[in-house]
This record gives structure tokens, C-alpha cells and sequence, in this order.
């Protein structure tokens, strides 16, 4: 049997290297892929509580469902945005966004 | 070692290498494509943890939906080169690596300190039906049902959002 320690640590790794991709990536759509992985170690972590605790309380696989539907909606509107950005700005590099900056 | 303990080792091991090619890889469509490795590992945890139905909705909507949007959104944003000019991290990517080494310790040494962190899971009750579960605590006024129906307006509200954001006014 797999402790309930090997998931928490893997859901901490994957959320570690989606924070180094959204702190350290100049594309914007790449820092949106890291948010992807944190979301992702997120519902690790919850289907992990779920699944180590009592299963007859379903509240982790539900907050995994609501989940996915904030990741849909969040993934929609942010590249909608970068793709408005790169019709107004021909950018897509995050520093060279710089207008709200002096 | 349980055949279990291997099939989870070998998973993670794919899952994290896949997520760090993921944020380093230049070539945009590459990482995408990494990304879809890193969710297909996710959704075979889920089936580790006995949560099949979860499993599928990955492989659905993350997969099928959000990656290739992401894979969409790479073509629509190319430059006029074929790879994306420029380097793939930020002059300060090492505050970023420290930054992230530091939550992983972090949250590691917080977790150790917890008093249940190596628990072993109790078996699933014989006649559990997990997926029957889910959708009575979805649809049930008693369960979850007003947070289903907000997560509903939310993704209507995003759907109408991006097209907006996106629609070309020319």
C-alpha cells in the first residue's frame, strides 16, 4: 500500500516547478502552462484527502470538479487576453507588457 | 514493494520530469505537448487513488479541452520565425528556482511535522459506488448542489468573456 506521504510529496514537487514556470518563464502562454501545474498538484492533493480519509464524504472529488471548471474558465479568459495582447502589442514576452510600469 | 509502490514510482518519476521540461523547453508546442504527458500521469494517480471517474474528466477535459486550447493559442501567438525568439526563462529565473526550492522544502518539512502524514488508506466499504456518490452530492440540496450551479455561471461567464476579449473588432 502507498502512504498517504508519497502523493503530498509529489503534489508538492509538481507545485514547486509550476511556481519556478510562472516566476521564471518570459512567454506569457508558458506562464499560463504553469499554472496548469499547480492547479494540477491541487487536485492531487484533494483527491489524496479524499481517499485517505473518510470516502463516504464526497467534498474532495466534488472541490476537484469545481476545480476543473475554474482551470477551463481560467485557461479560456487568460488566453483570450494574451491573444488580444498579441493583436494590439505584436507581443507576447511578459516584461515587454510594460505599460501600467514607470 | 507492492506492484502498486513501482507503478506509483515509475508515474511520479514521469509526471515531474515531464512537468520540468514542461516550464524549460523553448519551443512552445513542445511544452504543450509535455503538459499532455504531465496530465496523463495525473489522471493514472487518480486511478490509483480509486477515483476512476475523476480519471476520465482529466483525460476529457484537461487533455482534450485545455491542452489542445493552449496548443491553439501557441499557433495564433507565433512570431514571424518558426520558434519564438529569445530565451526561454527571465534574467531573474534563478530568484525563481530559489524561490520555488524554498516552497518544496516549505510545505515538505511542514508536512513531516504532521502527525498523519505516512497514514496507510482504509479499504473502500464492499458496495461503495463512488461515481453514484458524486453525482447524488452534485445534485442533492443537502450535498453540493448550489456550488455546481455557480461553477455553471462561472464557465458562462468565461465563455463570454474570451470571445469577447478575442473577437477581432476590424
Amino acid at each position: 500500500m502507498i502512504p498517504l506521504s508519497w502523493y503530498l510529496i509529489l503534489a508538492a514537487g509538481l507545485f514547486s516547478i509550476g511556481l519556478f514556470g510562472v516566476l521564471a518563464r518570459r512567454n506569457a502562454v508558458a506562464i499560463l502552462l504553469g499554472v496548469e501545474l499547480m492547479l494540477n498538484a491541487v487536485n492531487i492533493n484533494l483527491v489524496a484527502f479524499w481517499r485517505y480519509g473518510d470516502v463516504a464524504l464526497m467534498a474532495g472529488q466534488v472541490f476537484t470538479i469545481i476545480v476543473f471548471a475554474v482551470a477551463a474558465a481560467e485557461v479560456a479568459v487568460g488566453l483570450a487576453l494574451v491573444i488580444s495582447v498579441y493583436r494590439r502589442r505584436n507581443t507576447v514576452v511578459a516584461e515587454e507588457l510594460d505599460l501600467l510600469k514607470w | 514493494m507492492t506492484a502498486e509502490q513501482i507503478i506509483f514510482l515509475i508515474v511520479g518519476a514521469v509526471t515531474l520530469l515531464s512537468a520540468v521540461l514542461v516550464v524549460t523547453v523553448r519551443d512552445l508546442v513542445h511544452a504543450a505537448l509535455w503538459l499532455v504527458a504531465t496530465l496523463f500521469g495525473v489522471a493514472i494517480v487518480y486511478t490509483l487513488l480509486n477515483a476512476g471517474f475523476l480519471a476520465v474528466v482529466q483525460v476529457v477535459v484537461y487533455i482534450g479541452a485545455i491542452a489542445i486550447l493552449f496548443i491553439f493559442a501557441v499557433m495564433l501567438t507565433r512570431r514571424q520565425t518558426a520558434a519564438d525568439t529569445g530565451a526561454a526563462l527571465n534574467k531573474n529565473w534563478w530568484a525563481g528556482a530559489l524561490m520555488s526550492v524554498l516552497t518544496f522544502a516549505g510545505l515538505a518539512y511542514l508536512l513531516q511535522s504532521w502527525s498523519g502524514f505516512s497514514k496507510q488508506a482504509s479499504a473502500i466499504p464492499s458496495g461503495f459506488d463512488a461515481i453514484n456518490e458524486l453525482g447524488g452530492a452534485l445534485t442533492s440540496p443537502a450535498g453540493y448542489v448550489l456550488p455546481f450551479e455557480v461553477a455553471s455561471v462561472l464557465l458562462l461567464a468565461a465563455l463570454v468573456g474570451a470571445v469577447y476579449l478575442a473577437f477581432n473588432k476590424k
